[in-house]
């Protein structure tokens, strides 16, 4: 059990501030094992930057680096990211 | 899901400050009135952000304690020693005050009367906060959905709401006490961590589906997870906040 880690609803308010809409119920599908979920049950980890996991098999999903003046993502783990409009 | 605001931009509001209440002897609750506040839902989360002479930014989540209640959002706060933010919170803020927040955050470790049950809550410490907020918000709106809380803390002394939680039980709502470290004399509850034989004792069997909210620190939170997986229940059906190994 690693300590440190923690839930989507821990990123909901940055991812919120990019895109502007809820998305810790959004439903991701991970480009590794395609399995697919809400952002909410993604596992989250806080460094330098955030790394988001696939609850299923771990692989990366999302990469996050924020700064003061702008906010930088790497979402290559992720294969789709269906939003309610 | 009706009324659900999906698109949104996060605006930073100013909060006043206009009452604080003092819970346990390292825990407060201040209630602060945010003009224009559209209301939220159990579970739901703000951001708080302090700033410093010298334009020093901390920023934290704490979870909305309070059912909808017009513009007033309440926020129970443990004090932590080490802490950046929360010592400020709970010691120095006084009615009148102001800061900065944001919200309401969150969809997904959400439950709305509406939901239905039978309904599983098992907080550990502090993360009584967000299921106390569904409990309140199944109280408000008279809703008499299933309930079970099985609520882990140290003490007695660090249980958070309790006079309220035994005020609130029936109904359909029933709570279970563990108390990890110490039990007064004559304790009849729990005195251990939460295990799956706890967890198949108090919780509804796999085969009530029941909806699980479990959220506290990250350990409490895994553990609970497994064993309810354990258990036969589907973990899908078993919504977690962890709050990292001290609690933010």
């Amino acid at each position: 059990m690693d300590e440190l880690m923690l839930d989507g609803n821990a990123v909901a308010g940055l991812l919120q501030e990019v895109f502007a809409a809820e998305m810790t119920t959004a439903v991701g599908t991970c480009a590794s094992c395609s399995a697919a979920g809400p952002v909410g049950a993604v596992h989250v980890y806080r460094g330098a930057g955030i790394v988001l996991r696939c609850p299923h098999c771990d692989n990366v999903l999302a990469k996050i680096v924020k700064s003061d003046s702008r906010v930088w993502i790497d979402s290559t783990g992720i294969r789709t990211l269906e939003v309610s409009a | 899901m009706a009324g659900t605001a999906v698109l949104g931009r996060l605006n930073w509001q100013i909060a006043d400050v206009v009452e604080l209440i003092t819970e346990t002897p390292r825990v407060k609750t201040i209630a602060f009135d945010v003009p224009g506040w559209a209301g939220h839902r159990a579970g739901q989360h703000v951001d708080v952000r302090l700033t410093a002479e010298d334009g020093y930014q901390a920023q934290r989540s704490y979870s909305i304690a309070n059912a909808v209640d017009g513009t007033r959002v309440a926020l129970t706060i443990q004090r932590l020693e080490d802490g950046e933010v929360s010592p400020y919170l709970t010691d120095e803020l006084r009615p009148g005050d102001k800061i900065e927040l944001r919200g309401p955050i969150g969809g997904y470790f959400v439950w709305e009367p509406s939901d239905g049950g039978p309904l599983m809550l098992v907080a550990g410490g502090s993360g009584i906060v967000p299921l106390m907020a569904m409990i309140r918000t199944r109280a408000t709106a008279g809703d008499n959905t299933e309930t079970r809380l099985l609520y882990s803390a140290r003490s007695q002394d660090d249980l958070i709401y309790r006079d309220e939680l035994e005020h609130k039980s029936g109904n359909g709502l029933t709570v279970a006490y563990t108390l990890t470290d110490s039990q007064p004399p004559g304790w009849t509850g729990y005195a251990r961590r939460v295990d799956p034989k706890m967890l198949a004792e108090v919780a509804p069997g796999p085969a009530e589906q029941p909806r699980f909210f479990t959220c506290g620190p990250t350990p409490f939170v895994g553990a609970v997870a497994e064993a309810l997986v354990r258990l036969g229940n589907e973990a899908r059906a078993i919504k977690t906040e962890r709050f990292g190994p001290t609690g933010g």
